[in-house]
């Protein structure tokens, strides 16, 4: 075993310390070592990616990557075609996935997923403290300190980046005799058995989905009717690559969708009986089952943060969080990763963002390390500045290509501001920037509205005052056309004049 | 996201959902998404579109019309109906007084869930209805 000095980060005092090697950990650590911010990073796990040695259950993920797109593999317009890939500032940091896949699907598998991470690390150099497993927290003058199984840990800030990985369910009876999603066996154990699955979002339909061949019946059961992605638009909702056993319901082949409110579970010599309530069509339910696999979700580990004021919402599963991700009741306090989820945005059309999943996440990463180093730690950044004739067609192409934009929808955004010059300020989060004061500036992100149009949405500060401005949808996606150019010059007259 | 056990609780002590059985609170609450907002932040915008329908469940929450406070509201009241409603941006911002708590409903699927649920139809059309006097009387 090695000794306590042979490995990196050791107990001591940094700037950060990030907690988890998860995607959300590394990008992080990877964006605050190029920000150079002195950092620790510390894992629980032996390797980096340890999700997905166990997770998704039936082997493939449930986001694409797609070995060719209309952009040329390895730009950053690319990266709205690639949703799995780490992402780098300089090429040879980055760990495109097609690379790594065998051409059978565009969901790369969970194998795939952990080699391309464990490719960035070696290629960025990352150096992570395995086996290190936080273990509590305490604050004291200077910010905050870690106890982990190697030590203490004191930093000024500290990121977590845990995952949302810890097995959750209802408080109903009976339903601490049912497995959770997590401890699903061999589908070839539930051969010609009549299934139970509580829940309806994606773990529940992919659960559902990977034992049609297997099962006798299945029946999905939850209060509320399936919400589906394609149908939502967004990811708020059951991907089309689980939709089997929906069509498989809707077809009348046997799997049953039911919308009922669960009363409690018993036990019996012969399974399980499940006791529910209608509620899209109201009568007592009483089912019979062999099995019955409560695809319920997960909770963050957050151990002892909310005793130490950490806000959380959604049945205390997730921390509320600031636009920057800090938590929104204890400064100081950040999170990265799915976690960061639980900054929601401005929700337009109810849509909160792609947070929960790597190809939002990791544009968050590079963000709090740019907020971090400035606002935090007093660094000044490198952004360039723009001539006023470059305004319009920047901001234009930035809508049109731009993958934050994209991965991230009305959530993130290019922002100019207009002081003497005209400076690049990056990629901010929009709620952070129609909230907040400051010099004359204009944001631009892309959304899609109610009416399944998607179009570039301009944000104008100037003085205490931002205004919204919608520019025309283009079937296409592009918004470099003269009618869009003729539009946001108007829009950004008075600022730029 | 809104699927506590707690949340059907406390939905049960809102007036607004004061006639539901026991399997339309859950169903409410499943459909809901639950969010919290620290102090100062806004949760509606003026003037801004997509706007979303929302119940408080704790804390208070400032009226705002070109930065000038027009009402205050707290545990039980609801706002954003409005826009969602007509279908226009919303004419004020509201604005956390201290943390709140609250359950949201995207817009586009307001229709669906009161029509769905004509008993919190009914109680938020006597809310309305109370907001109309009361504005009624203050201007006579």
């Amino acid at each position: 075993m090695a000794e306590l000095g042979d490995r990196p980060h050791p107990p001591g005092d940094y700037q950060v310390v990030v907690v988890g090697s998860g995607p959300g950990g590394l990008q992080t650590s990877y964006f605050l070592h190029r920000r150079g911010i002195n950092h620790a990073l510390i894992s629980a796990d032996s390797a980096p990616a340890g999700m997905f040695q166990k997770f998704p259950f039936f082997q493939r993920l449930i986001s694409w990557t797609k070995p060719y797109a209309p952009a040329e593999r390895g730009t950053r317009a690319y990266e709205r075609y690639d949703w799995n890939s780490m992402i780098g500032e300089e090429p040879e940091h980055r760990t495109l996935l097609p690379a790594l896949m065998d051409g059978t699907s565009y969901f790369p598998s969970r194998d795939e997923m952990e080699r391309g991470i464990a490719l960035f690390v070696e290629r960025t150099g990352l150096q992570v403290r395995y086996e290190c497993r936080w273990e509590s927290t305490r604050q004291d003058d200077n910010g905050f300190v870690l106890s982990t199984t190697d030590g203490e840990y004191r930093c000024r800030a500290a990121i977590f980046a845990m995952g949302m990985t810890r097995a959750w369910k209802p408080d109903i009876p009976g339903l601490e005799l049912v497995p959770h999603y997590v401890e699903t066996r061999s589908p070839k154990e539930y051969t010609n058995k009549k299934i139970v699955i509580i829940g309806k979002r994606n773990s529940g339909f992919e659960i559902a989905d990977g034992l049609l061949p297997w099962a006798r019946q299945i029946l999905l059961v939850s209060p509320r009717p399936a919400r589906i992605s394609v149908v939502t638009r967004s990811l708020a909702g059951a991907r089309a690559r689980y939709l089997q056993p929906y069509e498989d319901y809707v077809l009348a082949g046997g799997t049953f969708v039911l919308d009922a409110a669960l009363d409690h579970v018993e036990r019996n010599d012969a399974g399980y009986r499940v006791f529910a309530s209608g509620t899209t069509h109201p009568g007592d339910i009483v089912l019979d089952a062999d099995e019955v696999i409560a695809a319920t979700g997960f909770s963050t580990p957050l151990l002892d943060l909310p005793d130490l004021g950490v806000a959380t919402f959604y049945s205390g599963r997730l921390p509320a969080q600031t636009p920057f991700w800090e938590s929104a009741s204890l400064p100081g306090i950040y999170f990265a990763g799915s976690v960061s989820q639980g900054s929601i945005g401005l929700k337009k059309y109810g849509k909160t963002g792609n947070s929960a999943a790597v190809h939002g996440f990791r544009y968050n990463a590079g963000v709090l390390a740019n907020h971090l180093a400035q606002d935090r730690f007093g660094m000044t950044l490198k952004k360039r500045s723009l001539r006023p004739e470059e305004v319009v067609p920047y901001l234009l192409e930035e809508a049109t290509t731009a993958p934050e934009l994209y991965n991230q929808p009305s959530y993130l955004a290019r922002v100019l501001s207009f002081n003497d010059d005209i400076i690049d300020e990056g990629i901010l989060p929009l709620a952070h920037f129609v909230d907040s004061s400051g010099p004359d500036a204009v944001a631009i992100t892309v959304e899609t509205d109610d009416q399944s149009d998607t179009h570039p949405a301009v944000y104008v500060r100037r003085g205490a005052r931002v205004d919204e401005h919608l520019l025309a949808g283009d079937q296409m996606l592009d918004f470099r056309t003269e009618e869009h150019k003729n539009q946001l010059a108007a829009v950004l007259q008075d600022v730029l004049t | 996201m809104a699927n506590s056990d707690d949340i059907v609780d406390l939905i049960a002590g809102l007036a607004l959902f004061a006639d539901l059985s026991r399997p339309e609170l859950e169903a409410s609450a499943h459909t809901f998404d639950e969010e919290w907002f620290a102090q100062d932040q806004r949760i509606l915008r003026q003037g801004f579109g997509g706007s979303n329908f929302y119940v408080i469940l704790d804390g208070e929450a400032a009226v705002r019309i070109n930065g000038e406070q027009l009402a205050t509201l707290g545990r039980g009241d609801f706002f954003g109906e409005v826009s969602v409603l007509l279908g226009e941006v919303p004419t004020a911002d509201v604005v956390a007084l201290r943390p709140l708590r609250c359950l949201v409903l995207s817009g586009s699927e307001v229709q669906e869930f009161l029509t769905a649920t004509p008993r919190v139809m009914f109680r938020m059309l006597q809310a309305e209805a109370r907001r109309l006097r009361n504005t009624l009387q203050w201007r006579s």
